[in-house]
């Protein structure tokens, strides 16, 4: 669960659903069985950090990041984890502190797409919201983007990670495309504190909601098998800060010194079991004591 | 079961050495192939083993076991294996959806500061339950059907990640490792995973994790040292093994140290001395 893991080739790290992908050939359009394992993946949206940590990031387990002094690098990973999502047609999950989910979601970079279903007057490469697209064309190319799978399925499966232009803002077509869960932490009551929990109440109800998410949206293997399958990307920006009530990076000896860990764990056990995928960037730099999350 | 690690440690399926507490241990590396190695070495070696699965779900070690050709569902149905599994179970335990009184084996979940006594007593029951086995014996003899007790733990730092202290899991792997390995005559294998460079200089204030290595290190009679490569990442070579032989044998009264390299593939590890993998040859 450290910061990302370089793969060892080692196939020791199955997730629950590895035989599921070899038995039914479940194809969920953005993932891939992993060439090393056999190991169901997805893309984190940078393709080189895919690269590194071995083709890309396995369905069922969490990468943390260590934010950087001015969290500007951490939240545009996350930024483009969640654009991916978008693209690959996954459901999303963001839940926060700081910022509302909805603004962190209107920040998401602009993908660049040479559009195999648009139609052909527009050859070579398209810029989606460049200056020589005709108002014409554009509207006719997010039509056939919100038309149900049938092309938007084969360009997104047929790639596998796609790249953006952080420069521009994605579009709220293709944004409201997709299906965003959000948990704000200042809109959610917490709950009168259950007697002596290892949790804190945020961390209580976050794993809560996301538990109650997963199982509604079928993610757990629990639906019907008509349905098809989808994955829940997670994304949970500065996880830790003093904003979800954790005094872990504002003292010296923090009372909750093992709320945190204690909820990465709870995360863990929620994932094992389901087909999420979770990205979570934690303030280290402001951890204190001698805790090593 | 890898080969080269039974060549390596002199021991078989048949042949091995009772009482004993093995250590495995890593440092920035990950030493859970080696969990994997002595889960399918005892279950082969027809023991009765106890497992406590903490940081992974079952289905996670039973995938793994699958291709080191043991399969751990029927060994939990024909009772051989007796499997914890703390990280499905812990969710409803931390979101204290059930309240269930007969677990207290998860007793640290709800409570760190309580310890780690249920999990203890929950230990104790399994492993002396194998005489309930075998149901030709009178009932009251500790030999049932399967050979003498095994405990493996993987792994105690996330008991500390948790919140238990380090005095409360050094005292229930002292406990576990009287009951196992002094009175049964059993053997116990724990996994210890530790972040950061040896020799750093803390303040006297020393991580947990530390400190949980250097006493079980103390007790232990085997330990596994797993670490990368002090070159970096190399594809072939996965890192280096630490193997160290603790208490005085009657042939060898020195305590023995080797190292080697090894490589983590598809259905199994292979070890080799520092220098002669199969890349550099």
């Amino acid at each position: 669960m450290a910061a990302p893991m370089k793969s060892m080739g080692s196939s020791f790290n199955a997730t629950s659903f590895q035989k599921k992908t070899r038995s039914k050939l479940i194809s969920i359009p953005g993932t891939r069985p992993s060439v090393q394992n056999g190991q169901l993946i997805v893309s984190t949206g940078v393709t080189s950090l895919d690269y590194l940590i071995g083709g890309g990031l396995a369905v069922g387990t969490v990468l943390l990041i260590e934010e950087d002094r001015y969290n500007s690098y951490s939240q545009m990973v996350l930024k483009y984890f969640m654009a991916e999502g978008v693209l690959c047609g996954h459901e999303l999950f963001l839940a926060s502190a700081q910022d509302h989910p909805d603004d962190i979601l209107t920040e998401l970079p602009a993908p660049i797409l040479d559009d195999i279903a648009s139609h052909s007057p527009m050859e070579g490469r398209m810029q989606l919201g460049g200056p020589h697209a005709s108002q014409d064309a554009m509207k006719i190319a997010w039509r056939y983007q919100n038309l149900p799978k049938v092309q938007t399925a084969l360009a997104s499966s047929s790639r596998f990670g796609h790249y953006y232009d952080v420069s521009k803002k994605m579009e709220p077509e293709i944004r409201q495309a997709a299906n965003c869960h959000a948990f704000y932490l200042p809109e959610h009551s917490t709950e009168s504190s259950a007697p002596r929990s290892p949790l804190l109440e945020s961390y209580s109800a976050l794993l809560r909601s996301i538990q109650e998410v997963i199982r509604k949206g079928g993610f757990d293997g629990a639906a019907p098998p008509a349905k098809s399958r989808n994955v829940l990307r997670i994304g949970l920006p500065s996880l830790g800060s003093p904003l979800w009530g954790d005094d872990l990076c504002c003292r010296d000896n923090p009372a909750h010194g093992h709320a945190l860990t204690t909820f990465l764990y709870g995360l863990r056990a929620v994932l094992r079991s389901s087909l999420s995928v979770a990205v979570l960037t934690i303030p280290s730099h402001l951890i204190q004591s001698g805790l090593s999350v | 079961m890898f080969p080269e690690l039974n060549a390596i440690l002199n021991t078989s399926p048949d042949n091995f050495k009772q009482g004993e507490l093995i250590l495995v241990s890593d440092r920035r590396a990950d030493a859970s192939f080696l969990v994997h190695h002595f889960l399918s070495f005892y279950l082969k070696a027809g023991c009765k083993v106890c497992f406590l699965g903490l940081a992974q779900s079952f289905s996670h070690y039973s995938a793994v076991s699958q291709r080191l050709g043991v399969s751990l569902t029927q060994a939990k149905e024909k009772g051989q294996l007796l499997f914890l599994e703390v990280l499905n179970e812990s969710l409803d335990v931390l979101l204290q959806k059930t309240s269930n009184t007969e677990s207290q084996a998860l007793d640290f979940l709800r409570d760190p500061a309580v310890g780690l006594r249920g999990l203890y007593d929950f230990v104790r029951a399994s492993v002396s339950d194998s005489g309930v086995g075998g149901e030709d014996d009178g009932g009251g003899g500790t030999v049932g059907r399967w050979g003498p007790p095994v405990l493996l733990v993987d792994d105690l730092t996330v008991l500390l990640s948790l919140g238990v202290s380090v005095g409360s899991v050094l005292d229930f792997s002292h406990y576990c490792f009287v009951t196992v390995c002094s009175q049964l005559k059993g053997n116990m294998v724990t996994l210890v995973r530790c972040e950061g460079e040896e020799d750093e200089d803390e303040d006297g204030d020393e991580e947990g994790s530390e400190r949980l290595l250097k006493g079980l290190t103390h007790q232990c009679c085997l330990t596994l040292h797993v670490q990368g490569l002090p070159t970096g990442f190399c594809r072939d070579i996965h890192g280096q093994v630490e193997v160290c032989w603790r208490k005085t044998q009657k042939d060898k009264p020195s305590n023995q140290r080797k190292l080697f390299q090894y490589k983590v593939h598809d259905k199994g590890a292979s070890f080799f001395a520092r220098g002669t993998s199969s890349a550099v040859l």
